[in-house]
């Protein structure tokens, strides 16, 4: 019956006919793409999901074994949790924020009036992470004032060497897509002095790349442990490992929703960025 | 000078104030890049009102001149005079100078009424005034319903008007324009010629215009500043330049294309056996001459005695152009392509100069 209707569409018309067997050609080689992606999309989540789950499965339990969600109010209660979360915190705020204003105006500046130093740059703000972290607290160590040693910004200060690299290449990036020598000379034509030029017209042109930039940073703040630790502050990973409870449920916990808030932070992060692209493009 | 640039809002509403701009002058300009010089004792002297057009090839720093005045450069000698002082060392963000630039130059993450009120919002102009302007004067380059569209929204030749409105919605002193219809297509590009050049008559602002193109040089400007390798060739209005261009580098500019040895007679030369008046001054005490032609100026008659020969041929549209060796030169002559087809590749012709005077000029040494 169905080759019966087929015969006839072909005859009866030879536009449909090919638009017929264009479409389902080009339909089942979309499939097959759809399907190569999908068995890709698939065993990446598994990559991630199934030790997740395991974690989030020991965790969440009571002591009789049985699903709770008892431990979740057992983090904040655990002693010098909330203490670490906000010392991890304003670490991340200081350390964008540093970060951020050095480099912004310096990026800018070295795009558009010495594009030859972007090389000298490059190689620079790979350093640290080539410099192992020991020898970078060592270092810092020697050097610092013993006003400064005893300061938690000491910290921010040295994560915001360690987030150059990555800001860097954000905003790297971000300048390269933009016309940065016509926009700065249309804002100043018409009588914009450098103050508005970055405020009003690069920093919302770049706001994807300040995005990553500082996505990125709060990661490398939330994450690190080997400076916090020999600096002698608990931070979120520091107390993570040396947790002063005996339940190694919390810790997991702890870290995983570490894990689960950066992951909701990134997706708001791309859901913003792309109604902005949607809107630019 | 931070005070003058905040024109007081009563005299921003009206869209076009008859009012006369600032005269400029360029002084003996030099800038160098390097061991090029981009500018080379550049001179020109522009009246309050004016439209100048700076014409010139690639290279010649036009753009540079430009850029000068507008205070992105800092010549290494001479003086930039707006309204009679020296503004080298005003900072471009106070010089109030409405720019157009070759490269699209929209704000990306501001609407196109935005992008014209940016200059109102530096000026402190309150939100309500201030966005009826920006509304008023796109409705002045023609894009009154595209007010809230992005420049991703809008075309090449929608985005250089919101440029050029941009620029006039800060009221500027001088107008400035580098190449700003190079990136676009021929028909819009003539329809935005005649808009660019109508508002500047009706508002009556000092412009300066940068273009490598003749056409457009000659059909917007009061005058045209030919450049040659950082200095001006030759000031001139339009016609002046057209019918007396003062060197061979500005007859090419303006079309000349073929010379053709003549022999002179008193204050006329003999060329293609008719006698014609030499235009303007003669060199002096030169004997040798050399007639400069345009391909307009000659006529093609087919002769099978001819001393012509055709050599190439080339359709232009309602014009056909040949080529014709003829005795040692090649002379090029427009035929209606309508009867283009009797001239073929070959084919013995005579030529015919259809002009009662003539350029002229020194031979060339015979090289
Ligand atoms: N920033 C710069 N650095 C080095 N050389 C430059 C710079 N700007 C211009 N030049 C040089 O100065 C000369 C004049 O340049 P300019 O841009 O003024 O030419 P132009 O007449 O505008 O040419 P075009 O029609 O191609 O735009 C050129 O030889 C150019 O290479
Ligand atoms: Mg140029």
């Amino acid at each position: 019956m169905a080759s019966l209707e087929l015969g006839y569409v072909l005859e009866g018309d030879d536009e449909v006919m090919e638009t017929f067997s264009r479409s389902n050609s080009s339909k089942l080689w979309f499939r097959r793409v759809r399907w190569g992606r999908g068995t890709a999309l698939f065993l990446a989540a598994a990559y991630f999901i199934i030790p997740f789950y395991a974690a989030m499965q020991f965790s969440l339990q009571n002591k009789y074994g049985h699903f709770s969600l008892q431990p979740l109010t057992q983090i904040a209660q655990a002693p010098l949790f909330l203490s670490a979360l906000w010392l991890s915190t304003q670490l991340a705020i200081a350390t964008m924020a540093i970060v951020l204003i050095l480099m912004v105006p310096t990026m800018i500046y070295v795009h558009l009036r010495m594009p030859r130093f972007r090389r000298v740059m490059e190689v620079i703000t790979i350093l640290p992470i080539v410099i192992p972290p020991i020898v970078l607290i060592v270092g810092v160590d020697g050097v610092t004032p013993l006003w400064l040693k005893s300061s938690q910004y000491l910290l921010a200060l040295i994560y915001v060497v360690l987030a150059m690299p990555y800001v860097y290449r954000s905003l790297d990036a971000g300048l390269g897509a933009l016309d940065l020598k016509t926009l700065v000379e249309a804002a100043r034509s018409l009588g914009s002095g450098w103050v508005s030029i970055i405020w009003r017209v690069l920093v919302p042109n770049l706001r994807s790349a300040l995005l990553s930039a500082s996505v990125l940073t709060l990661a490398l703040v939330f994450g690190e442990f080997t400076i916090a630790s020999l600096d002698g502050w608990t931070t979120i990973p520091v107390w993570i490992y040396l947790a002063p409870t005996n339940n190694a449920r919390i810790n997991t916990l702890v870290a995983m929703m570490a894990l689960l808030a950066t992951c909701v932070v990134l997706m708001l992060i791309v859901s913003f960025d792309r109604k902005s692209h949607s809107r630019r493009n | 000078m931070s005070m003058d640039t905040q024109t007081p809002p009563s005299t921003m509403t009206d869209v076009s104030p008859p009012k006369t701009g600032a005269p400029v002058v360029f002084e003996n300009l030099t800038r160098r890049f390097g061991t090029t010089k981009a500018l080379d004792g550049f001179t020109l002297h522009i009246e309050p009102g004016e439209f100048v057009a700076l014409l010139g090839p690639s290279g010649c720093g036009k753009t540079t001149a430009l850029r000068v005045l507008a205070g992105f450069e800092r010549p290494d000698i001479g003086k930039v005079l707006v309204d009679g002082r020296d503004v080298v060392h005003v900072p471009a963000q106070k010089r109030d100078m409405g720019m157009v630039f070759q490269s699209y130059s929209l704000f990306p993450n501001m609407s196109a009424r935005d992008n014209v009120a940016f200059g109102l919002q530096l000026r402190h102009q309150r939100s309500t005034p201030r966005r009826a302007r920006a509304e008023e004067l796109l409705e002045l380059v023609g894009l009154a319903e595209h007010t809230t569209k992005y420049p991703h929204q809008l075309s090449g030749g929608q985005q250089q008007r919101v440029a050029l409105a941009r620029a006039l919605a800060i009221e500027p002193r001088v107008l400035l324009l580098d190449e700003p219809l190079s990136a676009l297509d021929a028909k819009v590009r003539a329809e935005l010629r005649d808009q660019i050049r109508a508002l500047q008559q009706r508002l009556m602002i000092t412009t300066v215009f940068v273009t490598h193109d003749q056409e457009e040089a000659l059909s917007m400007a009061d005058r045209v500043c030919v450049m040659s390798r950082g200095c001006a060739e030759q000031i001139a209005t339009p016609a002046e330049l057209y019918s007396r261009p003062s060197s061979e580098f500005v007859a090419q500019f303006v079309g000349i294309s073929s010379r053709v040895a003549v022999v002179r007679t008193g204050d006329s030369v003999a060329l293609f056996g008719r006698d014609l008046k030499i235009r303007g001054q003669a060199p002096e005490g030169v004997e040798s001459l050399d007639a400069l032609l345009r391909p307009e100026d000659v006529d093609v008659v087919v002769a099978s005695t001819g001393l012509g020969i055709i050599t190439h041929k080339s359709f232009l549209g309602a014009t056909t152009r040949l080529a014709i060796g003829i005795g040692g030169a090649a002379v090029k002559a427009d035929v209606l392509s309508s009867t283009a087809d009797v001239f073929e590749l070959g084919t013995r012709v005579d030529l015919v100069a259809n002009a009662r005077d003539v350029l002229v000029t020194a031979s060339r040494p015979a090289t």
